[in-house]
Formats: structure tokens, sequence, C-alpha cells
């Protein structure tokens, strides 16, 4: 099927326009103690004035790099080995750096992924503003000053002239987005690269933000080149996209044809496996494919009945009863005062057996620290916590280690949980060998039989953390957490991290699990479209209260809180109905 | 081989190839020949399994430096052992003054002393003494500064706060000052003597560099998941916290074992050193002044054999930081 085209590329337009950037077969590589590793290869991508384009890939596809190759910003040892980058008709590969200095900001400008480490906490922000202007125009003194306040109000900050001499701890994290947005768009830039630019942030700023920048570009005619992982902000915000895999391009083309009915079949796995509002909940079924437990037609008469089965299992009484529970933490702001903040507010919720509860909340709803207090990590301010019909609080020695066998933690972060010194097979047995289960060859046999469990090799006991992906970690820590047996899983952002591919396996396993070990999870994430895929209950947290509390489907089809509204309004592409 | 095909994707809906369409932004699908798809997040078997100590390893191996200074310390090592293993005349029995500051020869490569001595034999002999000092020290420093750093570290608090004062009242005087005041009061100036006191005053570079590791060790996820796990607190420290907290004070060891042996010879030069019975690199420097003009062989030697011995330890150190530096060792 393959034929060589031997003419030179066609000149390629539309509407009588030349696209302002065309990429024609770009590779990259990055050269490490092992040769050149190439990370893009052959990518090709038009995009025109005024357009927004989004190039989705799990992470490793070589999107960011992509990106980064475009103005010259390849990390490290990355460099462009072939290709074209024309931008408006100019190879931008062959310019010098100093050339390349009066395309970058002026021409095309660069708003980067995390706003907690891209701005210069030791400068104000006004400085760093002011920085980007005086780089690329002739304002000096009182116009750039005012520039500067023009730039920022623009990007959505009111208070923008009183706030300049601020520095970037003091503003949050959507704040300095907007910072970044507006250094990004400060010198009017025909192309504006921005890297996940809101996925550090909640749902409802991320909207904000993006509503924003839709409005600044569509009102300077600007084109957004979007790199993302979330499919559904590709669909409501982007008219192109172009989905990667190993550093080559599976499928490009407009985003609402790609992503209602995909061709290739990774765009057809990633577009099945993106949770979204119209998702059910995932039943435990044995599948080949990870990717068809997501398909909802033709299994209904099967998911009713296995709801059916879960509800008349369910016992009356709750297994874990958490009752007006506060936490409260003393800050200290200066010398020797203190302020109060009160992260949990005087909360009540029950978890039946067998059961999946959620706790959703945007960052600083205090949705963690339940999950430590549930853990007994934290101490209650007030309140009483039950587990299966004991007191919780306040447990020592020998019931607080049983407390400990019966309810274990996955966390979030699968690069910080397990311990790099330790390998696979030595970080499952270390339960058993806390608590003094088994001989060393009764241990052995656990570890791969939990192995087996969360379908890992067994050959993985020997690796080290370092040498697994962030998926395969999160299976060896869920692995850790059955080892003794447990009752309760407390996950908390367990998925968060993952690639959607990735999230999806490691929810089908999760729920496989739970009714193969009739285990109850408490589900802590910022997800609600996660949240639609797993749990049965759904608690909705809002500054330390819980605000709605009801089944997973009241809660999705008939939201009864303003605040829950919002937040199921604020997913991105949430109504679009994805090909399946 | 960068490929223009424009392949006809699986299912194709006739949208797929961009040289029909003009604008280039057509329905374009590559072909599963060109992007087969894996499964997801399969572990990779075919590599061999590799722990950090193993990276690590692997990272020195490839560096001529590593190799260099190994060779070096181990020839250091072998002669200060068996010093009589490379000079046959022991170096103060047949001294001559008839050979008083004389110069190199076949059988004398470096030289005689004013004393007549034979200043190669001497080199030979002194190694011990000088490295003695060295190694013994820097033992002492490390396991003294990683018991009191990874406890005030990790248990915080009021011994933290003591331990930490304590050790601020030490780092405030320089080693080589205050082994001069303790040295002139001790009876006998021994090799072990010698690291003892110097050790006194060094240990809190150690301490203090233990306790920011074991710090940033103990607020780690993986800490917290042994908490939760039911792992007791002191077993936390030895298994989890203190293997991820020690690459540094690796490193800085193996730089400050170079260091150890120039404050003994910089003692033994002022004369407050080894007592001027027994051979070292410092001693002999310190007697060398005096001929310094008439016979700079006898300054030569010593101090070469000094300045390559500590080349060699901070060469090492140089390596193992780079390779222990996680940093640096980031692969994906």
């Amino acid at each position: 099927m393959i034929q060589l085209v031997t003419q030179s590329v066609p000149t390629i337009r539309r509407d009588g326009k030349d696209p302002l950037l065309q990429i024609r077969d770009l590779e990259v590589g990055f050269k490490t103690q092992y040769g050149v590793v190439p990370a893009v290869r052959g990518v090709s991508l038009t995009l025109y004035a005024g357009q927004t384009l989004a190039i989705v890939g799990e992470s490793g596809s070589g999107k960011t790099t992509t990106a980064q190759a475009i103005i010259n910003l390849l990390a490290g040892t990355g460099q462009v080995t072939g290709g074209q980058i024309l931008f408006e008709g100019r190879d931008l590969t062959t310019l010098s750096a100093q050339d390349m200095q009066g395309v970058r900001g002026s021409l095309i400008g660069y708003v980067p992924q995390d706003p907690m480490s891209n701005l210069n906490p030791v400068w104000n922000i006004g400085f760093q503003v002011e920085e980007a202007i005086k780089a690329n125009s002739d304002l000096r003194g009182k116009d750039l000053r005012a520039r500067t306040i023009a730039v920022l109000k623009e990007a959505g900050l009111s208070d923008a002239q009183d706030r300049l001499k601020q520095y970037p701890h003091q503003f949050s994290g959507g704040m300095r987005q907007r910072v970044l947005i507006g250094i990004g768009l400060s010198s009017r830039p025909k192309l504006l690269i921005a890297d996940e630019p809101t996925s550090a942030l909640d749902v409802t700023v991320q909207r904000q933000i993006l509503d924003h920048l839709g409005t600044l570009t569509r009102d300077y005619g600007t084109s957004v080149l979007f790199i993302t992982h979330d499919l559904g902000l590709a669909a409501e915000r982007a008219e192109q996209l172009v989905v990667m895999y190993k550093g080559k391009i599976v499928e490009s083309g407009p985003s609402k044809e790609i992503l209602a009915n995909p061709q290739h079949p990774y765009t057809q796995r990633l577009v099945a496996a993106a949770p979204s509002l119209a998702s059910k909940r995932i039943q435990a079924k044995k599948h080949d494919e990870a990717a068809n437990i997501y398909s909802a037609g033709g299994t209904d008469t099967a998911l009713i009945d296995r709801a059916a089965i879960r509800e008349e299992l369910a016992p009356t009484r709750d297994l874990i009863t958490v009752e007006g529970i506060s936490k409260m933490y003393r800050i200290r702001t200066q010398g020797l005062k203190y302020t109060e903040l009160l992260a949990v507010n005087d909360i009540s919720f029950g978890i039946k057996k067998g059961t999946t509860s959620a706790i959703v909340g945007e960052s600083g709803s205090g949705k963690s620290t339940v999950a430590k207090l549930i853990l007994q990590l934290e101490t209650l301010t007030s309140g009483r916590i039950e587990f299966d019909g004991s007191d919780v609080a306040g447990l020592r020695g020998k019931d607080l280690l049983n407390f400990r066998r019966r309810v274990q933690p996955v966390f979030q972060d699968p690069y910080g949980s397990l311990d790099p010194q330790y390998n696979v097979g030595n970080t499952i047995a270390e339960p058993l060998l806390a608590h003094k289960i088994g001989t060393k060859k009764e241990r052995q046999a656990r570890v791969l039989e939990l192995l087996d469990q969360v379908s890992m090799p067994a050959a993985t006991q020997f690796r080290y953390p370092s040498e697994l992906s962030g998926g395969q970690r999160q299976r060896i820590a869920i692995a850790r957490a059955l080892a003794l047996k447990p009752d309760v899983l407390v996950l908390d952002e367990a998925v968060s991290a993952l690639d959607v591919l990735v999230q999806g396996q490691i929810l089908n396993l999760l729920t496989e699990l739970q009714t193969e070990l009739q285990l109850t999870y408490l589900f802590i994430t910022h997800d609600l479209a996660v949240v639609r895929l797993v749990a049965d209950n759904v608690c909705v947290m809002q500054k330390g209260r819980i605000v709605e509390a009801a089944s997973t489907d009241d809660v999705f089809d008939n939201p009864q809180q303003s605040y829950t509204q919002e937040l199921l309004a604020a997913i991105p592409g949430g109504d679009f109905v994805f090909g399946r | 081989m960068p490929s223009n095909a424009h392949p006809t994707g699986p299912g194709s809906t006739g949208s797929d190839s961009r040289g029909q369409d003009s604008s280039g932004q057509g329905h374009f699908v590559a072909a599963i020949e060109d992007t087969p798809v894996a499964p997801v997040d399969r572990l990779d078997e075919t590599q061999k399994a590799r722990s950090t100590w193993a990276d690590a390893w692997e990272s020195m191996r490839r560096r001529p430096t590593f190799w260099v200074s190994s060779v070096l310390i181990l020839l250091i090592m072998i002669v200060a052992l068996f010093p009589s293993w490379f000079a046959s005349v022991p170096p103060n029995s047949n001294c001559l003054l008839a050979n008083s500051n004389g110069v190199p020869s076949a059988d004398h490569p470096f030289g005689f002393t004013r004393l007549g001595c034979d200043v190669y034999a001497r080199v030979i002999f002194g190694t011990q003494a000088s490295v003695t000092v060295g190694v013994l020290a820097t033992f002492l420093v490390t396991v003294v500064g990683i018991i009191v750093g990874a406890l005030a570290g990790y248990y915080g608090g009021f011994l933290d706060a003591i331990v930490s004062r304590v050790g601020d009242i030490f780092f405030a005087v320089p080693t080589v000052l205050g082994a001069i005041v303790l040295l002139s009061v001790v009876p006998e100036r021994t090799p072990v003597v010698i690291a003892l006191v110097m050790s006194i005053f060094a240990w809190p570079q150690i301490a203090r560099i233990m306790r920011g590791a074991v710090l940033t060790a103990r607020n780690s996820d993986y800490v917290t998941a042994s908490v939760a796990l039911g792992v007791s607190k002191f077993k936390i420290l030895l298994r989890h916290v203190l293997p991820n907290a020690i690459a540094p004070v690796i490193v800085i060891a193996t730089v400050s074992l170079g260091t150890f042996i120039v404050a003994e010879a910089t003692l033994s030069f002022l004369g407050i050193g080894l007592g001027s019975d027994i051979m070292s690199w410092g001693n002999d420097i310190g007697q060398a002044q005096t001929t310094i003009r008439t016979a700079p062989q006898v300054l030569l030697y010593p101090a070469g054999a000094l300045s390559i011995t500590v080349l060699a330890f901070l060469m090492l150190g140089d390596v193992v930081r780079d390779a222990l530096d996680p940093q640096a060792r980031a692969r994906r």
C-alpha cells in the first residue's frame, strides 16, 4: 500500500491562503549514551491563521517534543535530525540562534505546562511580564508599565495594577497560569503554543482559562497549538486534531470527525477509553481487551443484573461510619502567631461493605485530609470514625496494627510511593514482614500470587521501581495494599497521574478485584468522569464540607447543588458523544 | 527514511489521503503496518533488572576517570599495607651522613635527605601513616555523622535541636585549629590519636548532610505508605530512610578522605601532627623545608605522593557523585 511520492511536496493552500505553520516530515532525536533515540519520527501537520489545532497522545508519544522543536527549545540533548518547520514560509530549523530569538515571543508565543515552576519566585509578577514585553518591543518607562497592566488585564487579572508588585507565591495556580498566558500573548504573536496549559488546574478554573484563551485568540486572530492528553478538551476547543503515538502521527484531521469516527486502532482505543459523563459504571467482567469494558451498548441487561446483585448483597450496616468529623490545622503565620484552618468541617457519611464510595472535590476541598483521617495518618480534631462497629480514634499498639491490616491505602503518585531502593518482590512482601505473617517461602508464594492478581508477570519481582511505568508501579502499589487481604482500600487520586489507557486498565483491575475479593473502596479524586466509571456513591466536597451526597447516578443525572452542576458543566467535552 | 506515503487506513472512508486534499488538513489515517499498536503498558521483560546501585555501577564503569582513580587508590592501599614489597632498603637503618642531600642514582631513584636517608624508601614507608589517618578519620566521621544526622533528622524536635546546636559549636572550630589545640596536650601522637582528634571536629559536616538527606527521605510517599502498612518507626528508618539518604554521604566521605590526609600533613608539617619518630609524608615535607633550595627532591617526592593520593580520592568522589546523582541517573 505504501507508495513513495517522488515529486516535490505539493503546495498546500486553503481558500487561497498559505498555511501559517507547516511541518514536513519532522524528525527529532535525543542523544544518549546508547546512541540517538528518535522521539519524533516523520511528523507532518498544517495550521492556518486563526485555527486551533490539538496534538493528543500519551506521555512519551512525542507531542511536547514536537512543540518544543518548533521554537527550538528542545530539552537537553534533543536535536532536529530531519524535515522542515515552515513558519510563514521560513524554515525555522535553519534559522540562526539570533534569528530564532526574534521569532520566539514576538511571532510565536509559548505557554508552558507547569504554572508552579515557570515563574521565577524571586522576581515580582510585574517585573516578569515587563521583561517579556521589553524583549519583544521598544516600549519603555511609563508606556511599558501601562502595557504590562493591559496585558495582565487581558489575561483576566482585573486587579492587575495592585498586584504588579506581588510575587508568584502570592498567586494561586490559576492566577499564575493567567500570567503565563498573558506573557505568551503579550506581543500579539501569530501562533501560540500551549503545552497542557490547564492540566494542573481544577476543572472550573480550567474552563475559565480556556474560555478566556478562546476569546483572546479570536479577537486577535491568533492560531493556537494545544498539546493535551484530554480528548474532551480537544473535542471542545480544537478544530483540527493530530493523534500521536510513539513519535508518529496515527491519525489527523478535523477533530470532531476523528473523535466521532476514529479509524486507526490506536485512536479507537484512545477514544473508547476516554472517560466522559456519558460512560457507565465499569462492571467486573473479564475482557480480553481493556477498552471493550467501556462500551455500554449491548451489555445493558448484564449491567442491570449485576447492579441488582450488588444491591442485594449490600448489608444494611455500614462498614465505615464517619460522624461529624473535623480537622483543624494550625498554621504559623508570623513569629508565634497562628491562624487556624478548618480543612474538614463537620462531615458525615457511611460506606457499605463491597461498594465504592467516591469523594470528589477541587484542590483544597479537604478530600485528601478525609482519607488521611480515615487511615489514621492524622488525628481527628472532633467527631468519630467507626470501622466495623468500633471507634478507631486513639487505637494503639496491636489494635492499630490490626486496623492497618484491614484498611490499606494506595497513593496518588506512583513515582513516590514505592521505595526506589527496594525491588518489587521486597516491596510487596514488606507488609507481610511487618505483620510477621508466614515463612519466607510462604511470603514468596504470596508475592507471586499477588503479582498474578494485578496481572504482572512473575519476573517483575526482581525489578526496581525505576524500570516500571507509572501504571505498572500503581499495580505494584495495589498488590502491596492487597498483601494483607484487607477489607478496605483507600485510593487517594490513585489513577490521576496515569495516561487514559493505563487509567482504564487500572480501573478495570480494581473493579475485578472488588468482585473477586469483596473489597470496599473509598475513592478520592478530582475527576468526575472517573467517578462515573467506578463509584456507587458520591460525596461532593467544597471547602471542607460535603455539599452533596447521593448515589452516582443521582449526582450525575440530577445534581441538586449549584456547585455540583458547575463542576459537571466544567468538564471539557463533557457532553460530546465519542464514537465507540 | 522519511516517507511521503499516503497509505489507506483500515476501513477507510476514502478521505484519508493528503495528496487529494489541497488544504493539507483532510482526515489522514496512518497505515497499521507503519504504526503497529503495542499492548497497553506491558512490561518489557527483555531488559535486565537493575537496582539504583547497579545503575550507578553501570555509569561509573564507563568513565575512564573511575578506572584511573581506582587503580591509583588500589596501588596506594597495597603500598600502605606492604611497604617492604616496594622498598628493599629499610628507610632508617642505613642512613649515611656521607649521602647527605645526595642526588638521585639508579639504586636510589629519589635521592637522599639531609641525614642521608633514602627518599624513595621514606616515601614508600610514609604511605602507611598518612593513609591510616585518612581512612580511620573518614570511617569515624562517617559512622558518627550518619548516626547522629539520621537520628536528628528522623526524630526531629528536641533531639534535633540539641544535636544540631552541638554540631554547630564543633562546626565553628576549624578542624586543623581544633586539632592543634587538642594535640598539644595529648601524651602520644600516633595515627589513631590524630584520626580521633580530627574526627571530633569534622563529624558535624557529615551529620548535617545526613540530616538534610534524611529530612527529604522522611517526607516521601513511600515512608507514609510504610506507616500505613504498619511498619514500625525505627524499622522504617533502617529499611527505607537510611538507604535512600546515604548517597550524598558516600560522596562527601570519598572526597573528605583526601582532605584528612592533607590535614594530617599540615599538622605534621607544623610539628604538631604525628610524632617525629613516625614516618609520614607530612613530617618529611616539614623537614624538607630547610633544604628546599639545595635538595628540592627531598620536598618534591613526598609532596608529589601526597598530591597524587588526594587527587585520586577527589577524582573518585567526583565519579561517585555523578553516578549517584538522581538527575544524572534519570533515564526513561
